[in-house]
């Protein structure tokens, strides 16, 4: 049986007006959640790559991603399987860091090789890069000490350089 | 050239070879309506944007051309979103143009502005607003390709006032068209597949000569892609019985020997019951709409599926296929027509003798069946209007209906001898149809008797239009089953709500429907009895110069049979109580 679990499909499209909302439009009316997104333009600046992570089982996706490319300004997708792909996100924190566990919070930020953007009296912001899993023990680390804010980026996806070919499931208009 | 945005629209549509369009201007597609008195484009003034949506679909169901609707911004958009749906669900080549205020104003709620993008970006194959007067003749050309080629639909282009005006400077542009090389560049993402893969054409010759039940199962993809004398030639060269959908109706002539006619949840029985017993179904350019296949879970068990398709999307979506073949259907087929060949043709295949048997048998114990009465005051039935109707018309005679029980009867009833005429809405099921379809398909084949078979209930949605159609002196027929209710919801209510009838009684004489077509210009009958109905086609059939519009009486409690109640299996077939239990 098909289980839901996370799906990333990498979307490459044109860099134009309206074309999020048609992509995202797609999940949404057979209400499948994203979760996550992240969207910026690709080496040629007339494309984007869309970075969408759904929670959805595989025969949906299936047909979401064919309906995807049937979308005109949808150029290419990929779906990235988790194992096969590198993934990164960005995390901006904002943490409570008075007198007594300052050093504690600096230390961990040392650990989790994060960065100390900016410095209050008693708040410090780390902004730490990562895989989503790093990103989620630090965070659960940072709680104790109370997070004041947080915002995580979207993931951004590519495939691994050694496991290109075989696994890698691409899109395209023929099906055989 | 210097020209302004507005002429370069009308320019482009004059390169894209249109020769008619339905409109109604307003405020923010003003500019383009002046360039119009200059152009030999023909413009149809509607008075509904709904009709001008609908007349756009007939005209390109009867032609294959693009039909091309233009309105204003706002209430206009919103008015032709349901054709637009329309089209998208039968994939019918349209391109509509819709006014938008200027490009300023966007987002200020301004005086009928509504977010035509937004709103159509679901129901369209593609849709764009247009930001600056030099995109247009590109937009233009990509409609139209984008329209017409792949699996066809609408295209929808949004026109900010702003650069069509030729008061504003941004209107401003220098004529040019596109090469085939900028329009291919300009889409890198659109590359319809049309040639079937050649391994999976092999592979489904085989699965056809090695089946003993196979059946063809022809849906209106066929039409699209031209494909009918393809679909015919397979089915000759290997015997194989071909059932056409509702969208499909004519793609294969009702008077083959090998035409089994439509299947579905009105089909008739030996359709339904062959594709349920076959071995192998060959799907050309059909979607296992729910219509058609009943309960998916027990549809078809045993079949083997090869589905051709120029949407990848559809294969798998209902049915995971055998042998999936994505491309257009006229060229698979050509080329499956081929493999066969090669393969040893008929002579290679398994007897079928027994399968053959079995489905003569079907049609001879289940055909379509009604009975008329005439004596005393015995109601109309509307299948005997059908089909004097049908025995009355030219057979090129194109044929139109709305939706509900009428659409099914005369699916059932009318004999379809040629590809193009049957005018319909399959997917959406829009009441209304009907009478705008069929002034779109007069229009574009003045040369063919146009007949509108619409329901009461449908006829009141869109009746408006055939002022349009007296006034541009288009002479179609419309022949309305008023059988006094909303007929279809009727019958559901009969069989199952327990006879609760709610909310579905019309009247039979309010409106008036003679006086209310006299009043729009038409000619205007009544038929109450079954003696009356001849001559009153007769009369119908003469009159060349206006519309008309017959009233026909018919009988409320007749009811659509074969059927399959919804969410049942098509095993479940109710036949006509006359006929019986059914055959299982």
């Amino acid at each position: 049986m098909a289980t839901t679990q996370h799906h990333i499909l990498s979307v490459v499209v044109e860099n134009k007006a309206g074309v999020l909302a048609r992509v995202s439009g797609l999940f949404a009316r057979r209400g499948y959640n994203i979760f996550s997104l992240a969207v910026a333009p690709t080496d040629d600046p007339k494309f984007s790559r869309i970075t969408v992570v759904v929670d959805v089982e595989s025969t949906p996706l299936e047909q979401v991603t064919k309906q995807l490319f049937k979308l005109i300004s949808v150029i290419k997708i990929t779906e990235l399987h988790p194992d096969e792909a590198v993934e990164r996100e960005l995390m901006l924190l904002t943490v409570k860091a008075e007198g007594t566990t300052r050093g504690q919070v600096i230390e961990l930020v040392q650990v989790f090789e994060g960065k100390i953007v900016d410095v209050g009296h008693d708040e410090l912001t780390v902004m730490l890069a990562g895989s989503p899993a790093k990103l989620d023990d630090y965070e659960e680390l940072m709680r104790p000490f109370g997070i004041v804010e947080l915002q995580r980026s979207g993931r951004v996806a590519l495939p691994k350089l050694d496991r290109q070919s075989p696994k890698l499931r691409s899109v395209t208009g023929r099906t055989a | 050239m210097e020209m302004n945005g507005g002429q370069a629209l009308i320019k482009s549509l004059e390169m894209e070879g249109v020769e008619v369009m339905f409109g109604l201007p307003g405020g923010a597609i003003l500019p383009v309506y002046d360039p119009i008195i200059d152009s030999p484009i023909r413009h149809i003034l509607v008075r509904h944007e709904q009709g001008a949506g609908h007349m756009a679909e007939g005209y390109a169901h009867a032609t294959g051309r693009p039909g091309v609707a233009m309105v204003t911004s706002g209430p206009a958009a919103t008015n032709i979103v349901t054709p637009l749906c329309d089209a998208y669900m039968d994939s019918v080549p349209i391109v509509v143009i819709t006014g938008q205020v200027p490009s300023t104003a966007i987002g200020t709620d301004a005086f009928q502005e509504c977010d035509t993008t937004g709103i159509t970006r679901s129901v369209t194959k593609h849709n764009e607003l247009v930001t600056r007067a030099e995109d247009i003749p590109r937009v233009i050309r990509e409609a139209f390709h984008i329209a017409t080629t792949g699996r066809p639909g609408p295209v929808l282009v949004d026109i900010p006032k702003d650069i069509v005006d030729p008061k504003n400077p941004n209107s401003r542009m220098d004529w040019y068209w596109p090469t085939d090389r900028e329009l291919s560049d300009g889409l890198p993402g659109y590359k319809p597949t049309t040639r079937g893969h050649p391994r999976m054409i092999k592979e489904a010759a085989r699965y056809i000569l090695e089946s003993k039940r196979p059946v063809i199962y022809a849906g209106g993809g066929i039409l699209k892609a031209r494909a009918a004398d393809a679909l015919r030639e397979l089915a000759e060269l290997t015997g194989i019985h071909v059932v056409t959908t509702l969208m499909a109706r004519g793609a294969f002539p009702d008077d083959h020997p090998l035409c089994l006619g439509m299947p579905g949840m009105h089909g008739n029985y030996t359709a339904v019951t062959s594709m349920q017993n076959a071995d192998l179904l060959i799907a050309l350019g059909s979607r296992f709409d729910d219509r058609v296949t009943g309960k998916v879970s027990a549809f078809a068990p045993d079949a083997k599926i090869i589905h051709v398709d120029i949407d990848p999307a559809e294969l798998g979506k209902v049915r995971r296929p055998d042998v999936p073949i994505v491309g257009d259907c006229r060229l698979v087929i050509e080329e499956i027509v081929k493999a066969v060949r090669e393969l040893g043709g008929l002579e290679a295949q398994p007897d079928r003798g027994e399968w053959k048997s079995r489905v003569s048998g079907w049609q001879e114990k289940y055909p379509l069946t009604y009975e008329q009465t005439f004596d005393d005051g015995g109601p109309l039935k509307p299948q005997f209007v059908l089909e004097h109707l049908r025995d009355s018309a030219p057979e090129d005679c194109i044929v139109v209906s709305g939706v509900g029980q009428h659409q099914m009867w005369t699916s059932q009833y009318w004999r379809f001898r040629h590809p193009y005429t049957w005018v319909n809405s399959g997917g959406l099921g829009t009441m209304g149809f009907a009478v705008p379809a069929a002034i779109g398909a007069k229009v574009g084949r003045p040369d063919r008797m146009v007949w509108a078979v619409d329901g009461d209930g449908c006829f009141q949605m869109t009746a408006q239009e055939l002022v349009t159609a007296t006034a541009e002196r288009i002479p179609i027929k419309v022949a309305i089953l008023n059988n006094a209710y909303l007929g279809m919801v009727r019958q559901w209510q009969e069989m199952f709500y327990d006879e609760r009838y709610s909310e579905v009684y019309l009247s039979p004489d309010l409106p008036d429907y003679k006086l209310w077509a006299e009043a729009m210009g038409c000619v205007g009958m009544r038929v109450e009895t079954p003696e009356e109905v001849q001559s009153a086609i007769d009369k119908a059939n003469e009159i060349d110069d206006r519309p008309v519009v017959i009233d026909f009486r018919t009988d409320s409690s007749e009811k659509v049979y074969p059927m399959v109640p919804a969410g049942l299996s098509n095993d479940e077939i109710v036949v006509d109580p006359s006929q019986g239990e059914g055959g299982h």
